[in-house]
This record gives C-alpha cells, structure tokens and sequence, in this order.
C-alpha cells in the first residue's frame, strides 16, 4: 500500500470522531446526567481538537476547544446537561463538520453565532456559581473562579517540563506547546540543556531538553495544563503558582491561597490520566478491530477466490477418476479449505446495518425539534448484516421512509392525546432476515394513510378514474406514482412529490421489494425487503436442452412436472391448471431454440413476476445454486432475457435469467407466432 | 464508418513508428493480424455457452479466469461460414476499449501463427472495389511475402452496432 496522505486520515479518523460525539450526544438527551456519556463526548471534542491542530486545522480546533470547555465544566459538574447545551453542541458540530471540509473557507460569522449559542446555553442554565462568576472567565471553571483571586488578576506560574525522549515520533511538537503557553499570557521561557549528552551520543530524533517558564496569566491552573493534556500521562510536569512576586516560592511552599488551587489540580489531573488513557486504549482498540479496504479490492479478491474455486472443483474431477488416494485426500482438504474461503470472502462485505440505522438518530432528533412532535426512535435488530453496497444505496430511500412517517404519519402531542395515544410518537426502524432476504421495515404509530386524501390526489391527478374501483393495496401503491404527494403544504420535510416513486425504484433496482400496509388511526408500515447481497444468487439449476441456466430463487414458487396430457394439449393453449387457477406456461426450448427434442418427463418451474404468474418448461431440475453473479459484457447488453451469468462447478458458465424480461419476451415470440399463423 | 474516419484509425494504428508489432492467425484460409499489444492471452478451446437471443457474430461466453466473457467469431462479420474445429483452433483473448470501458472479448480462430513485425511501407488502405467484406472492418492490408495481411478494425467490428443493424435489414 502507498503511504496515504496523513492529512486524509485524519479526515475519516476526524470523521469518525464526529460520529462518535454525535452519538453520544444523542444518547445524553435520553439521558442527561449519564456521567460515562459526558465523558465520552468530552474525549471525543479534545481528542478531535488535538489532532485537529496537529494537522494544521486551526480554525477546527479552536472551535472545538470552545465546544470542549463547555463539556468540561459539565463534566466536573459546574453546570448542569441541559437539552439546549446538547442542541448547541449538536448544531456546532455540523459546523466542526464544514471546518474539516473547508478548513479555509469563510466560517468566522456562523462560527461566532454558534459560539455566542453554546455560551448562552451555558451560561443561561448555569449552577449559582458559575453566574457569580465574571462573564469573562466563561471557560473558567467555577470552582477555580471562587477560589482564585478575582479573575483578570494576573498570577504568576512556574511551569518546569519536560517530555519523554520519543516524544517527537510520536507527533508532539514541544514548539507547539511553548507557542500554547504563550498565547496564555507574558511567558518566560528558559531551556534546561542539563540533559543534553555530547555530540557523540545524540540522537536528533529525541529530546533532549527540559524547559522552565515564567507564566503571567489572568487565565487558571487548568487553561495551562490543557496545553500539555495530550502528552500529560507520559511527560513531567510540575506546575505551581508563585506566590505574589517573591521569586524564591518554591512549588513545594504553597501558601495558603495558592493551597486551594493546588490540591484542585492535583485532583483534576488524577482524573483526567485515567482519561486521556482511556481514550488512547479505545483508539488503539479500534485500530485494532477494523481496517479500511478498498471496496474493488474485496472484488478482486472475490474473483480469485471464484478462480480458485473452479479450479478446485476440477481438481476433484480429475482426483475422482485417479485411483491415487493421497491425490483425493488432498483434493478433498482443498475443496473443504477453499469452500470455507469462499464463505469468508462472502461475509467480507457484509456490514451491521447499525451503521445505516445510526444515521437516523439524529435526523429524528432534528425532526422532532422542527416539527414540534415528540418522537422516539427504536431500532431493531441492528446486528442484521447486509451487504455495503445494499447499505449505502438505502440510505437516502430511507432517509424519506423516516421522514414521511415522521412528517405524515405522527400526530402533533395534542392530537395523539386527543385520540387517546402517548403524547410522545414512536418510529420504528427494523431488520431482520429470512433466508435470502434482509427485510427493513419502517413503521410508525401515527395516524396511518388518508386513503380518501390518497384517492381524491389521484383522481385530481388523473391516475384513476373516479368511478374506479381499486383494492385497499392497489390504492395504497398509488402513492409510489412519481409525483404523488398527500401533503398538504410543502414542508421543509416532505411533500414535494419526489422520493416515493425515487424510494421504489431504488428498491427495485437492489432486486427488492416494497410493501406498504397502514390501518387508519394506528399507524403505517412500509417493509423493503432486500436480497441480502448484490453479489451472490440463490437460484435454481435447470437445465434446457444441453444448456443450464439459473432461475432465481426468490422468484420461484414451485416445481411441478408437465402431465403428458397438458403437453400435447398445448398447441392450442399454453397454460396449466393449478390448484383451481390458470397458470400459463413457456417453453424455454422453444424460447432459447435449442433445436432439442424435449426430455420424456419435463418439468415446469412456477415462478411470479409481480401479480403474474407463469410456468416456465424446462428439461431438468437440477439443484439450488448458490452462486456468484457475474454481469454479462456490453457485447452481449441487447439480451434483456438474462441478467447475469455465473459460473458453474465444471467451470463452464451458465446464464441467469431475468425473469420479468423473460416473460416479456416470451409474449413478444408468441404475438409474432399469432401473426404468423 | 466514413471514409475519413478510416483514414485516420489507419494513421493511429501506425503511430509514431513505421513498425507494428501483431499477433498473426488464420480465419478460412486468410491470415489476420491484430496489434499484439491488446492480445491478452491465447488459449485452447473452452466449453462455451451459448446465449440464446444474441447476435450471431458473439453468440457465446466463456469463462475466462473467473470472467464471463464474450467469444466472438469475427468470420461471420467477414461474410464467412463458421467451420468446424480444429486440433489447431485457439481462442485469443483481447481487451478492447468499447465506449471507453475496456472489454475482454474471446476471438474464435483456425490457428494461431506468430508474434511478427509488419511494416509500414507494406501496408496499403483497403481496395474499395474486388472486396465482398464491408471496408470499414478493415483497417489496412499489408503484403508480406506472396500474401496479404489483413488487419481488421476490431473497433468498427465490436461498436457498430447500429450500422450493422441497418445494412442487415437493407436489401442487399
């Protein structure tokens, strides 16, 4: 791999970082004195804020350290978590979000507005003695504020560092940290080269140096050690305040009003190691569990291991007919190894649909702030796991789905009591899977589809006739018409008939299916159902003539074989009776002209395509087949009646069929038939 | 294709050299050659699968490491009849770039000869009369020896879809 730009990861580690804090900002509104969840939003801001600066994303970490200072003093529990802090934060961080992109672009205005918010939401709530103190020492914590001197005070500190020798490996810049020091106020600064050793045994990749400064500084004991508190658990530090202007105070002779400080700090930073360490362990765990990998690699890699695989298998031929049983026991420990590969390689692409569902905690929370509903979101089976490209396509579908239910669905709190309901709305995102398919649903406890809004918008808009009679399903399709929209009033949210009709056919090109119910006064659900991976069918093996080809198997309905009877009694009509219903029927030798004579025992697949279904004659079923899709080259994209191919054990290939293109085309064939006479 | 754009895909192919390197083979009797630059790999005969409904010039696939390709038979786009094989038949295997997507296309051929160097003081545009084959899935000719050389436009052959359909449904 080519050394990726530090720059970059720390984009997507930023990024991360920000989801982290999202997260754990939405979890504080559930629960806003979880102390665990202050924290972890406190070490996502400061590690967010140390790494920002490190990669020269100043304006970003500026701004989180204001964020941070914040969350500091709730953390030590000066003010209390309050809905509006966890809002300001929220919003200031999909500001964090624009600095990360456009670290150069103009955002001082929105950044000072979102500051002056989180000040407001800070200071409007805060402790009793967090209003006593001055408006000045806003980032001050309360407990420094009353017992230091009155704050604008300027105090004089010594500070003596110094930093572990690898320091700089690990990106430290002791430069930095004088720079911080610095910006707190006058600073003297004197290296102490006691430690240098001689020319000889110098390493200039390690420091050497330890420093001693003079800080005159109205800001507190804690301002200073945030500027070490990225290398605070490995380094020395000694901070102590001189007492007034007498030079000789040692650290160690602390006077009574610098006391008080002192035994805070000693306090704070106890705390705070522990920390700081806890978030190294979890990034380095997290490191650790996941690595990033190219999605075209995990392709490649699964063309290999489908290589690998037939050859395997012709391998076992070759390995059956020899009579050399060291050959077949070593043939048979490949095959067993390079199925279990493949299994592997499947799974690789899987991921939990948590990391779609996530996604939706905050734009419920943003909703149920525009809309002024009350709203709670519940997640189901998270741990489903589907494949990331089936994942990445769904977002924004679901992303309306949420959103219509949110925006049509639930009730304002006043009516859900009116009607005898919570006051507080649920929306509930699912998952879970059966066999092949992951099925997502939707489902809300509002007040469920207007079907006569549904009817009059359809009938306003021409899609039905007003006379028309229309099945409660059919009816609540309608609202998958491109253009269709119940709202009354285009919203911010919805109702600008885009997306039901956009939401289908996204489904439909994952090769899913949506299904809406809705009882009147109760609720909706949508439910998406998903073949779980793009990559891989289950299909029936059948062979027609001397070809074999794949039906899918969640288009198949059953097998039946071909009476005699209903095969010569076919020249004048082509459909067989089951089960009391007319299912009509294709020969595939006849579509595919195979040029064959038919097998004694045919069989006919049943399959459905949407309301319809038909039989499809084939010569032989072979097997399920759970097998690799490979796409059919350009040369070959004017034949709809396939939509893919795979390849088969022998390694040869065969084709997979598309089964509502195939029906298509067997009724062009016959029309031509009809023509013709 | 027109007569201009002929020109200059002659031109392109002998580019900056007077030399092209080829892979030459035989398709009925008549030696072909392609640039040995998008030859991929020459293979013995695979089982093939037939795709009903195709057209008749690519009516087969093949699995090609792991790859569902397309195995053409470009005699039939030069007005030949599709033999038998033989115990010389091969397959070549070229990557063309069909609307800028590089494609691996399978070619079915009597025999393969030699990796050669063609010059291109030998080389002449197709005549346009005495030629039953269409001009435009000729890139150029070359003489070498006592025999021509035919160098086919895999482009104009593989894109051309359209042109193709409408001189199949014209008269003649």
């Amino acid at each position: 791999m080519t050394n990726p730009d530090p720059i970059s990861v720390f984009r997507t580690e930023a990024a991360e970082l920000l989801e982290q804090i999202e997260s754990g900002l939405l979890d504080l509104t559930r629960s806003l004195d979880d102390r665990d969840r202050i924290d972890a939003v406190f070490r996502g801001l400061h590690t967010l804020k140390g790494s920002g600066a490190m990669f020269g994303f100043d304006a970003l970490a500026a701004f989180t350290h204001h964020c941070e200072t914040a969350f500091d003093r709730v953390r030590k529990g000066d003010v209390p978590a309050t809905h509006e802090l966890v809002s300001a934060v929220l919003s200031a961080q999909d500001h964090m979000r624009a600095l990360l992109e456009t670290p150069n672009g103009d955002h001082d205005a929105l950044s000072a507005a979102l500051l002056d918010n989180l000040h407001r939401a800070v200071d409007g709530k805060g402790s009793a003695a967090a209003a006593a103190a001055p408006v000045a020492g806003a980032s001050e914590t309360a407990a420094a504020a009353i017992a230091a001197p009155a704050a604008g005070a300027l105090r004089e500190w010594r500070i003596r560092f110094s930093l572990p020798a690898n320091a700089m490996a690990n990106g430290t810049n002791p430069l930095g940290l004088l720079d911080e020091m610095r910006e707190l106020g006058d600073c003297r600064i004197v290296a102490d080269t006691a430690r240098v050793p001689d020319l000889a045994a110098l390493d200039p990749r390690d420091i050497h140096l330890a420093w001693n400064v003079t800080l005159k500084t109205d800001r507190p004991r804690s301002d200073i050690e945030d500027v070490f508190i990225f290398v605070m658990d490995e380094m020395e530090l000694d901070i102590a305040e001189a007492a007034g202007e007498d030079a000789s105070a040692a650290p160690a002779a602390a006077s009574a009003p610098a006391g008080a400080p002192m035994a805070k700090a000693v306090v704070v930073t106890e705390r705070e190691a522990p920390a700081v360490q806890a978030a190294n362990d979890a990034r380095q765990a997290k490191s650790a569990e996941n690595v990033r990998v190219p999605a075209e690699r995990l392709d490649e890699m699964m063309d290999r291991v489908g290589e690998l695989v037939i050859a395997q298998s012709r391998l076992t031929q070759l390995a059956g007919t020899a009579a050399d049983l060291g050959l077949r026991s070593v043939s048979e420990e490949i095959e067993r190894l390079s199925g279990e590969l493949r299994d592997t390689m499947m799974v690789l692409r899987m991921m939990p649909v948590a990391s779609l569902f996530s996604r939706f905690r905050r734009l419920v929370h943003d909703l149920s702030r525009e809309t002024g509903k009350e709203i709670e979101l519940i997640t189901e089976g998270e741990t489903t796991e589907v494949d990331k490209t089936v994942i990445d396509r769904l977002a924004d579908p679901l992303v309306h789905l949420v959103r219509n239910s949110i925006d049509h669905g639930l009730e304002r709190p006043d009516e859900r009591i009116a009607a005898g309901k919570a006051a507080r709305g649920q929306v509930v995102l699912s998952a879970h899977q059966t066999g092949g398919e992951v099925i997502i649903t939707i489902k809300d406890d509002g007040r469920g589809i207007d079907r006569e809004r549904v009817r009059a918008k359809a009938e306003a808009s021409g899609l039905v006739q007003p006379d028309q009679a229309l099945a409660d399903q059919e009816l609540l399709q309608l609202i998958f018409q491109p253009g269709f929209s119940t709202a009354q009033a285009v919203t911010n949210l919805s109702g600008r008939g885009v997306g039901m009709d956009v939401v289908k056919k996204t489904v439909e090109a994952l090769r899913g299916t949506i299904d809406i119910a809705s009882r009147p006064g109760e609720g909706s659900q949508v439910s998406l159902r998903i073949p779980l991976t793009l990559a891989i069918i289950d299909g029936l093996l059948v062979r027609v003539g001397t070809g074999c080809y794949v039906i899918p198997l969640s288009a198949v309905e059953e097998c039946l074989e071909l009476s005699l009877e209903d095969d010569l009694r076919s020249r004048g009509r082509s459909f067989i009776s089951l089960r009391d219903s007319l299912v009509p029927f294709l020969r595939l030798r006849e579509l595919f002209r195979t040029g064959t004579t038919p097998d004694p025992h045919q069989k006919v697949v049943v399959i459905s395509t949407g309301a319809e279904r038909v039989g499809l004659v084939v010569d032989q079923i072979i097997g399920d087949h759970q097998t690799v899709i490979k796409s059919m080259s350009k040369l070959h994209h004017d034949v709809a009646t396939f939509s893919g191919a795979t390849i088969l054990g022998d390694g040869s290939v065969a084709l997979i069929l598309d089964v509502t293109h195939l029906v298509a085309a067997g009724q062009h064939q016959e029309a031509q038939l009809r023509a013709a006479g | 294709m027109s007569e201009a754009a002929r020109k200059i895909d002659h031109n392109t192919t002998w580019s900056e050299t007077d030399e092209l390197s080829v892979l030459t083979f035989n398709l009925n009797g008549e030696t072909f050659a392609i640039e040995a630059i998008v030859v991929q790999e020459i293979l013995d005969l695979l089982p093939e699968t037939h795709v009903p409904g195709s057209k008749p010039y690519v009516s087969s696939v093949i699995n090609f490491r792991g790859k569902v390709i397309p195995l053409a038979d470009i005699r039939l786009a030069f007005g030949m009849d599709a033999t038998d094989t033989t115990i010389d038949s091969r397959i070549i295997v070229i990557e063309l770039d069909l609307d800028d997507e590089p494609t691996l296309i399978g070619l079915r051929t009597d025999k393969v000869y030699e990796v050669t160097t063609l010059q291109k003081v030998a080389s002449e545009p197709p005549p346009s009369v005495g030629m039953r084959w269409r001009p435009d899935y000729i890139n150029c000719l070359v003489k070498r020896g006592g025999e021509f050389i035919i160098i086919p436009n895999m482009h104009a052959i593989f894109s051309s879809q359209k042109e193709r359909n409408a001189t199949a449904q014209s008269p003649n």
